[in-house]
């Protein structure tokens, strides 16, 4: 009892201050990725560009200055913030659902499918006059998310070491065929400038993000969190199993067809933007549960900030890893997440 | 009747599981499901609990069709503690428990100090006070049982389900396990393989090929002709000095 009574004061004392190292992250995280780059920027510069902008302030900035940070850097932090938060988010959701430990977003063919569809919509021609990439990119997600759960089932998949395995093994099955499917259709389709251009963009790649860009992600990426935090509850009755959401009065398929439509939804819009980066929906779930545990209700929002935080630094160490050159960002978190994906595999081995 | 089947059955892919199961279970009733492997109990648990739908028959559950009720609404008055349920998260005895508070809760109804009453009394009942910041994968079989019981009762149900709570415990789990279940008071049915164990309950519904095929008082039921013919024993009966109840042996057919 003694835990009931000291825990509920705690957790209110608590709540501003978290609110607060929210709204901290949330500021501090894109104002970093505008600061830091191969020209440094002071962040008085940055508030006075951003205070021109948004209340016509009219303080004397280099419109050279305005210009990389309003329409380059600033872009590019948001993208890449929104990207981070809502693969996170699709992470989260897919691990949960699957009650998989390995199921991410890139891992599972998902991100292959969308650049499928993507390319299939900008490179073949089909329908882009009604069809924007990112409609393509979603038809994409949801094919090969039906394709490897389907082969995952058939080949005994389900919850536990073994069908861990399975839905892993099924996953790379579904991105092979899905970006043989990308090769074929730029191979046939696209001239030589159209395919290095596409071929750069599938590695993950946040060049060339502009305004536009961020009406898009950051939209997806709030109505991804803002449906996991939705669904905190149905989240953590997924802990024992499907059947076991079920009984707890879960409608199990209402909330299964949202939830993979909404992480279906992000990472298509995300691969649509960006490419496909890997790992982010794998690395920033785990990091979240070491630092805020299992409930959904604080892990949900972790790794959404976390998410946030690491794609934005990745966009970072992108930038200012080689002097004058910039590398795709699905390289910088590939590095970081093929570490920490063998790392996984090694203790899952040790669990009990 | 707090729980009532009418001719109910379920078949996949072209075989029957459960075919024409018809019985009512009163309020505060323990009622033992017993038969041999594969005879349709587990199947008919879920149908009873409404996580399978029924092929052919109905459910009501307080009066009220099954079909008709929300899963929500059913997880308000029915609690199922399946055979099988572990996972791999690192979760605490107490968000196991709390898990059980879900269908009372939604954003407009949040976590409020009710749960945690509520959360405390069934970790009590169970005797699993103490134990609320432990790690699920630290527990023993017996005291994961009892917390999968302790989750069900944070339901606040009428109507308890479980299938074969005592199975891979020892001896002493499996008495603790029993107890508990008599003690509740609820309406229960649970699955039982030990059928000396199955005479405690109230009455005994026995299952073979999918059929339910005798019920009825355990003094009634469990008759050598009956054990003979469901679960291919010889079975002779003796007498505990200590308290004069029955006791079975069971003994190869030759």
């Amino acid at each position: 009892m003694s835990l009931t009574l000291t825990g509920i004061p705690a957790r209110r004392g608590g709540l501003a201050l978290r609110a607060a190292g929210i709204v901290l992250i949330l500021v501090a995280a894109p104002l970093a990725g505008i600061c830091i780059g191969e020209t440094r920027i002071p962040v008085g510069t940055v508030a006075q560009v951003l205070a021109n902008r948004l209340w016509d302030a009219g303080y004397p900035v280099d419109p050279i200055d305005e210009g990389i940070i309003w329409a380059y850097r600033l872009t590019r932090a948001l993208v890449a913030g929104a990207c981070g938060a809502g693969l996170a988010i699709c992470g989260v959701i897919l691990q949960s659902l699957l009650r998989n430990a390995l199921a991410d977003p890139y891992l599972l063919g998902i991100s292959a499918g969308a650049s499928t569809g993507a390319v299939l919509v900008a490179v073949a021609g089909l329908g882009a006059a009604f069809l924007p990439m990112s409609a393509g990119a979603l038809i994409g997600a949801l094919l090969a998310f039906a394709l490897v759960t389907m082969l995952a089932r058939l080949a005994g998949g389900g919850a536990g070491a073994r069908g861990a395995g399975q839905i892993v093994l099924a996953g790379i099955a579904g991105s092979q065929l899905f970006n043989a499917l990308t090769s074929f259709i730029i191979a046939r389709s696209a001239n030589a400038e159209q395919a290095r251009g596409i071929m750069f963009w599938l590695l993950g790649n946040l060049s060339g993000v502009r305004w536009d860009d961020v009406r898009l992600a950051l939209p997806a990426a709030l109505l991804a969190v803002a449906v996991g935090l939705w669904h905190v509850r149905a989240l953590d009755a997924f802990t024992f199993g499907a059947e076991s959401a079920a009984s707890l009065g879960v409608p199990v398929r209402r909330v299964q067809a949202v939830l993979i439509l909404a992480a279906a939804m992000a990472t298509a819009v995300m691969v649509s933007i960006v490419g496909s980066i890997g790992f982010v929906g794998l690395v920033v779930p785990h990091a979240a549960r070491f630092l805020v545990g299992v409930r959904h209700a604080r892990l949900v929002p972790a790794a959404a900030l976390i998410g946030m935080v690491f794609l934005i630094a990745a966009d970072i160490l992108s930038r200012v890893m080689v002097p004058g050159q910039v590398l795709p960002i699905g390289v910088v978190t590939a590095l970081v997440g093929a570490p920490v994906f063998a790392l996984i595999l090694i203790r899952r081995r040790s669990a009990p | 009747m707090m729980l009532r089947a009418t001719d109910l059955g379920w078949h996949t892919r072209g075989r029957a599981i459960v075919k024409g199961v018809t019985l009512q279970v009163a309020r505060g009733e323990v009622l033992g499901l017993i038969g041999p492997n594969g005879s349709g109990k587990s199947t008919l648990l879920r149908l009873l609990s409404g996580l399978l739908k029924p092929s052919s028959g109905r459910v009501e559950l307080a009066g009220h069709p099954l079909s008709r009720l929300s899963r929500r609404d059913i997880a308000r008055i029915l609690a199922f503690v399946a055979q099988q349920a572990d996972t791999s998260d690192r979760i605490t005895v107490r968000d196991a428990v709390e898990l059980g508070r879900t269908p009372w809760l939604d954003a407009l109804r949040p976590w409020s100090a009710e749960d945690d009453h509520h959360v405390a009394t069934a970790l009590a009942t169970v005797e699993m006070q103490g134990f609320e910041t432990r790690d699920w994968i630290t527990l023993s079989g017996g005291e994961r049982q009892r917390v999968h019981i302790a989750r069900a009762l944070a339901q606040c149900p009428q109507v308890l389900l479980l299938d074969e709570p005592t199975n891979h415990l020892d001896i002493h789990h499996q008495l603790a396990i029993l107890r508990l279940i008599a003690r509740l008071g609820l309406t229960t049915v649970v699955a039982l393989h030990d059928l000396n164990q199955a005479m405690g309950c109230d009455r005994l519904a026995v299952m073979q090929g999918g059929r339910l095929i005798a019920l009825g008082t355990p003094a009634a039921i469990l008759t050598p002709d009956l054990l003979h013919r469901v679960f291919a024993v010889r079975a002779t009966e003796l007498t505990d000095p200590e308290d004069g109840s029955r006791v079975l042996r069971f003994h190869h057919v030759t």
